[in-house]
Formats: C-alpha cells, sequence, structure tokens
C-alpha cells in the first residue's frame, strides 16, 4: 500500500487498446489521457471504432479485450463490471437508447442512484428528495413531466431519448460522461438544449468525451482536444481547430494520410 | 404405502371406488348432484384420465399425477389443526367476504349459507343445493360438459361440495368475495371440488380465489368451477395459485357469457408441482366482452399448462387473451390457446397472445395457437413467443449502475406487470405485484404456509 500520490493522476488513461467482435479487429491499439475538466472530441469515420470504444470503456461484454489496458482513476477499469464502472462515475449515452416497456423512468431512475448511493455507502435518497431531484434535472434539458412517468424511452421520439440520456446523466452526475453520437437525428434546436445541459453539468472535477461524426455539435460543446479514429487508431489529435480542418477537407483527407 | 399405482388400472379404481361408495354418496347429496353422476362416469370410464395421446393434453400426462396412492374421502375428516391459527390473510386493505374450503369442503368460519342484506348468497354447494335447488338445476353442469373431458367427468361424478356465489339481479357488491382453497391434511390427500357463481342480468361480481397448500403431504385437486354471467352482467375474477411443490392442481373453469355482459379471468401461478388449468369461455349473446389472462411462474421441476377454449356463439363479440409465462431452472410449461369463431358469430374480434421468456437453457416452453374460424366477416390474431430477456436492455441498465441481478428482476417484473395491472382490486393487485416481486427474488418461501404470512413465519 503507497501512500495517497500528491501528484494528480489521469482520470482515464489508455493504453495501446485492442478489441475484437467475432475475431475480428475493431480497436487496433488506441491510446488516449483524459484528464478532470477536459472535454475530448473523437471524430471519425463510420466503421473508424468511435462506438466500439464508447461500448468498450462502458464495459460491453460481446466485445473482447485483446490487449492494452485501461486505468481508470488510479483503478483497472477492464476488470470492472458495467454497473461498477457506472457507480464508480462513468456514464455511457447511448447512440440507440433502448426502449423498456414496463420499467417506469421513475422506478428506474430510483433503483439506478440508490445503487449508486448504496455502493458509495451513502443512504438511500427519501421519496421526497428523490422527486425533487428528478423535478430539478427535468427542467435541466427540457424533458416533458409526462416523458419522465412513462416506461423508459417506450414512444419516446429521437429527440426525445437523447434529452433522456443526458437527463439519466444530470441524475447520476458522473466523473466521466462518454456520449456516443448524442447529436445523431436532432435538430438545431434540441442540439442546443442537449449541448447546453452537458455544458452546465460540466466542471472542473469531471471530463466529457463527446463521440460525433460531425463538427457541427463541437460548436455547443467546445471541446480542448479533438481526436480522429480512424480504422480501430487514433491517428491525429489536436485542439479543436482539427474539427474545423476535418470539416472543410472531408475524412478522405485522413484516408488518403493513412 | 409408496409404491405407485399402474397406470392402467387407474381408470378402474376410480370407477370401483365410485361404484363402492355409490349409495352412500347419493345418499349424502341433493338430487340436483346425483341426477348427472351415473352418466358421468360412464362418460369417465369411456375416456379415462387423459395422457399425451389426448390432443387436448399434448403436453402433459395427467395420469403421471395420479399415480401417487392419495386418500381420497366423500366427507369431510376432521382437520387435526386449527385452520385459524394457520391462515390468517395480511392484505389488511382487503376488506372481503371470506369464504374457506378445508380440502374442497366448505369450512364453518361462516354460516353455510348467508344471504346478505342484498340478497347475494354465499355459502357451500352442498348447502345451496338443498335450499335453493331450483338455481342449481338452472345451472349446474350446463357449462361444464363432462362429454368432453374426463377429469370435468371425473368431478362431476363425485360432486358433493365447493363455493356457491349467487348475485341477483341488478346487484352490485360492494365487498369483494374472497374463497380461500386451504388443503391442510395428516396424509396424502385427492380432492375435488365443485363450484358455482352465477351473476343474474345487470348485477356484478367480484371475487378473488386463493389456492394454498398447508401441510407438506402430497396433493392432487381436480376442480371445476361454473360461471354464469346474465345479460349486461359484469365478472372479475382472479385466482391465485400458490401451493408447494407437492401440490399438483388440475382446474377446469368454464365461464359462460350472455349478451352485452363483460369477463375478466385471471390466473396468477405463483407455485405449484403440475398444475393444469383449463379455461373455457362461451360468448353466448351479442356484444359479450371477455378477457382470460394468466401468468406463471415456474422453477425447478415445476409444469405449468395452460389451456383455454373461447368459443364465439354469437355475434359481435370480443375475447382478448393475454398468458405469460417466466421458465427457471428446469421448468417446463405449455400453452395451448384454442378460439372457435362459428358461422353466426360475424363482427368477431378475437386477439390471443402468448408470450414467455426462458431464464435457462434446460426450460422449455411449447405453446399452440388453435383456429377455427367459420365466418367471414371477423378478425382474429394470435401470436406467440418464447425467448430471453433483452441482452441490450440489460446491458443499458447495467451502465447505469444497476448490478445483473437488479436488473433481472426490474425486466421480469415489467414482463408480468402487463397481466398484473389488469387486476382490479387495487390492494390484491399491489399484493400480487408484491408476491411477484419476492417470487422472481427468490424470496417467497417454499414451505407449507400461506404465502399471504409466511414472511412472519418462515
Amino acid at each position: 500500500m503507497s501512500a495517497k500520490s500528491s501528484i494528480p493522476q489521469p482520470m482515464l488513461e489508455i493504453r495501446n487498446l485492442k478489441a475484437s467482435i467475432d475475431g475480428k479487429e475493431i480497436l487496433k491499439g488506441i491510446n488516449l489521457t483524459v484528464n478532470a475538466g477536459e472535454v475530448h472530441a473523437i471524430m471519425g469515420p463510420n466503421g473508424s471504432g468511435k462506438s466500439t470504444l464508447a461500448a468498450v470503456l462502458a464495459g460491453r461484454e460481446v466485445f473482447e479485450v485483446t490487449g492494452g489496458e485501461v486505468t481508470y482513476c488510479g483503478q483497472d477499469l477492464l476488470s470492472m463490471a458495467p454497473e461498477i464502472r457506472a457507480r464508480e462515475g462513468i456514464f455511457l449515452g447511448f447512440q440507440y437508447p433502448v426502449e423498456i416497456p414496463g420499467v417506469s423512468m421513475v422506478n428506474f431512475m430510483r433503483t439506478a442512484v440508490n445503487e449508486k448511493r448504496k455502493y458509495l455507502g451513502q443512504p438511500e435518497m427519501g421519496a421526497a428528495d428523490f422527486l425533487k431531484l428528478m423535478r430539478d434535472r427535468k427542467a435541466l434539458v427540457d424533458l416533458d413531466t409526462s416523458l419522465a412517468n412513462r416506461s423508459v424511452n417506450e414512444g419516446f421520439s429521437g429527440g426525445e431519448k437523447k434529452r433522456n440520456e443526458i437527463f439519466q446523466m444530470a441524475m447520476l452526475e458522473p466523473k466521466l460522461a462518454i456520449l456516443d453520437e448524442t447529436d445523431s437525428g436532432l435538430d438545431i434546436d434540441a442540439l442546443k438544449t442537449v449541448a447546453n445541459g452537458v455544458n452546465r453539468l460540466k466542471n472542473k472535477e469531471n471530463a466529457v468525451i463527446v463521440i460525433t461524426h460531425y463538427q457541427r455539435l463541437l460548436d455547443y460543446i467546445v471541446p480542448d482536444f479533438v481526436h480522429v479514429l480512424f480504422d480501430g487508431r487514433i491517428v491525429r489529435s489536436g485542439d479543436k481547430r482539427l474539427a474545423f480542418e476535418l470539416e472543410e477537407k472531408g475524412y478522405d483527407w485522413i484516408r488518403e494520410a493513412n | 404405502m409408496n409404491v405407485l399405482l399402474d397406470k392402467k388400472i387407474l381408470d378402474s379404481q376410480l370407477t370401483d371406488w365410485y361404484f363402492t361408495n355409490r349409495d352412500q354418496l347419493m345418499a349424502a347429496s341433493n338430487s340436483v348432484f346425483n341426477s348427472f353422476r351415473p352418466e358421468a362416469m360412464e362418460c369417465f370410464r369411456k375416456m379415462g384420465i387423459p395422457d399425451k395421446s389426448n390432443e387436448n393434453y399434448k403436453y402433459t400426462d395427467v395420469r403421471e399425477v395420479f399415480l401417487t396412492p392419495f386418500n381420497r374421502y366423500i366427507e369431510p375428516r376432521k382437520i387435526l389443526f386449527s385452520v385459524e391459527d394457520l391462515f390468517r390473510c395480511d392484505i389488511p386493505e382487503l376488506d372481503t367476504e371470506l369464504v374457506l374450503l378445508v380440502n374442497g369442503w366448505f369450512y364453518e368460519n361462516r354460516p353455510r349459507l348467508e344471504v346478505l342484506p342484498n340478497g347475494i348468497i354465499i355459502g357451500s354447494m352442498a348447502e345451496a343445493a338443498r335450499q335453493y335447488p331450483h338455481i342449481l338445476e338452472a345451472h349446474y353442469s350446463r357449462y361444464a360438459d363432462f362429454r368432453k373431458d374426463a377429469l370435468v367427468a371425473l368431478n362431476t361424478g363425485f360432486a358433493q361440495d365447493g363455493t356457491f356465489i349467487y348475485i341477483p339481479k341488478g346487484v352490485g357488491q360492494d365487498r369483494t368475495i374472497q374463497v380461500v382453497n386451504i388443503l391442510l391434511s395428516p396424509e396424502d390427500l385427492f380432492v375435488q371440488h365443485r363450484n358455482l357463481v352465477v351473476i343474474e342480468d345487470n348485477a356484478m361480481a367480484r371475487v378473488v380465489v386463493c389456492d394454498h397448500s398447508l401441510s407438506a403431504h402430497h396433493f392432487l385437486t381436480n376442480s371445476v368451477t361454473e360461471i354464469f354471467v346474465g345479460q349486461n352482467a359484469r365478472l372479475d375474477y382472479t385466482k391465485l395459485q400458490n401451493e408447494h411443490n407437492s401440490s399438483n392442481q388440475l382446474s377446469s373453469s368454464f365461464v359462460h357469457q350472455e349478451k352485452d355482459s363483460h369477463a375478466i379471468f385471471n390466473t396468477i401461478t405463483l407455485h405449484g408441482g403440475m398444475i393444469r388449468n383449463n379455461v373455457y369461455t362461451r360468448l353466448n349473446g351479442p356484444g359479450a366482452e371477455n378477457h382470460t389472462l394468466g401468468l406463471f411462474l415456474a422453477d425447478r421441476n415445476q409444469h405449468v399448462d395452460s389451456y383455454t377454449y373461447v368459443d364465439h356463439a354469437a355475434p359481435g363479440c370480443t375475447s382478448r387473451q393475454n398468458f405469460k409465462g417466466i421458465l427457471d431452472e428446469k421448468a417446463t410449461g405449455a400453452f395451448t390457446g384454442r378460439i372457435l369463431v362459428r358461422p353466426d358469430a360475424q363482427k368477431t374480434l378475437a386477439y390471443q397472445a402468448n408470450n414467455n421468456i426462458l431464464l435457462t437453457s434446460e426450460a422449455r416452453m411449447n405453446t399452440k395457437p388453435q383456429l377455427e374460424i367459420y365466418a367471414d366477416d371477423v378478425k382474429c390474431s394470435h401470436g406467440a413467443t418464447v425467448g430471453q430477456l433483452d441482452e441490450n436492455a440489460m446491458f443499458y441498465l447495467q451502465t447505469r449502475g444497476i448490478a445483473k441481478r437488479e436488473a433481472r428482476l426490474l425486466l421480469m417484473g415489467a414482463f408480468g406487470h402487463e397481466i398484473l395491472k389488469q387486476v382490479p382490486v387495487e390492494p390484491l393487485r399491489d399484493r400480487l405485484n408484491d408476491l411477484v416481486d419476492k417470487r422472481l427474488k427468490g424470496e417467497l418461501s417454499r414451505c407449507n404456509s400461506c404465502p399471504l404470512q409466511c414472511q412472519e413465519t418462515c
């Protein structure tokens, strides 16, 4: 047991991460470091491995990690079950949020919030406090009250589902949020609402990884770093100007360079 | 004592038992019961206990459960336990007219037959046959056809007692009628009760039936319930089956609906050994509407077989069937849903759904829709699924910090909720939700005590 280091450790450190599905290698050696307070954008063409990276970080079992390591707040992330990662503060915003008929949003969120509190050794949240928290966080993303009384994502429109993801993020207050194409399928107003929600939750203690296909979202969630993922590797990193360069030159520019 | 009986001689044993006790049976019963006995037993002798060669029993060999050498009686035995000590319904909000049957016989916790101020009559079948023979003559054995099913024939051959409920014209009841069927015996026992519910025109009945086993013996119940729902009358019937693993149940219910009547028949099977539920519905007058529902949870070596038969005998009727099952470990289940639309039953709406979840690779479910449609202007649909819990939903819940076990419970609860939400009595619905949750968590005791009090006693 070593004494707690005074040197600030990165929140997330990914070293040479390789992952495959059904024997096909998708991630071919990812390296990425994310510190508290940072916003990282990961861009790349379809099939480059963006969503796979998000899923592997969240613990999806269908992907087999074949190499490398991931350290999250000093712990070995890959050895943790998905629910432990979540309770430790990792949040995955789904590209395609799942509909769960029969499970009410209220019951779902109460279970999630209290499972995390139990894990952290905190008492369960009382009904009144919980409902107040729901109300506050719904307002943050303009989520219709009637939606919160329905089954999880059931019959929600595309935009409602995405707003619901950010609502859940607001409820769970993650340290590291990974937003997988949260902008896809959103009109400009919904995009602003969602981005606004993310910005208001942002502080010096937490970090966000925004995965997106288009530069558009980055007008509203301004990244500190932009990475370009291509064929399972990060082939270029830079600041937000890289996103503009990509938008201008298109992904062919990356393809030709690699 | 525990030598299993030979399947071949089962039928003749039961027939012999009838002839040996016939005189005593006849002397003890009213003529309404007696008038059907000889023909019913003749039908039983011809058909025999069904096995898998019978198309309607394709997935269940009923003979298996008759192999235990059960004790059978044609008069109630003195019970060596105090039922009051063992049974207490712990749903305080459930203010009911409580009827207890112990081993199929009316139990005198209330008058044998009582006429309530609004004219509702509740009590023992045997007593009703004595006091109100005209009601029984009009309805008894009119809906349960013993010529078509040997189990109904066997019940009719021996019928003596059970629950009797009569709701006169235009009367709506204020209290739910709760029938609790208790099995409690110092020895293995074969039980047959025969029940009748008559709801006259424009009347309404809300009935909850709970089946419990309170002692650790082998039980076999072969019950028949006939329900008449008059014109514009309404029935809400919920049956809760919660018996131990050595308690086998063959239950046949017959719902007969007249013009513009409305019926909900909901069977919730929490626990038991081998269970076969037959629910027959006849929509006999135009505009009748029927909802036949079921939810079962099975694990270990349990077997739950549901058979429904909806007979659209009049035009413009609606029937909706929705059955669900969750099977764990080595449990097996079956659903057969038959819909008959007769030539004159135009404008029929008939729907059927059967969805099942298998939690292990060893659990098995057979599902078979049977539609016979002889009218041309009808809407009928059926659908069946057998599958696992949705992996995407599981992962989604996990990424929110909900552990696999809890996520499974949420998804299973959601699956069953669709049936439970149709239970009309709110305190009972809440209690059932709770019991189903406990059952799914494995917290519901498997001992012999009544589930409605088992948290304290086990």
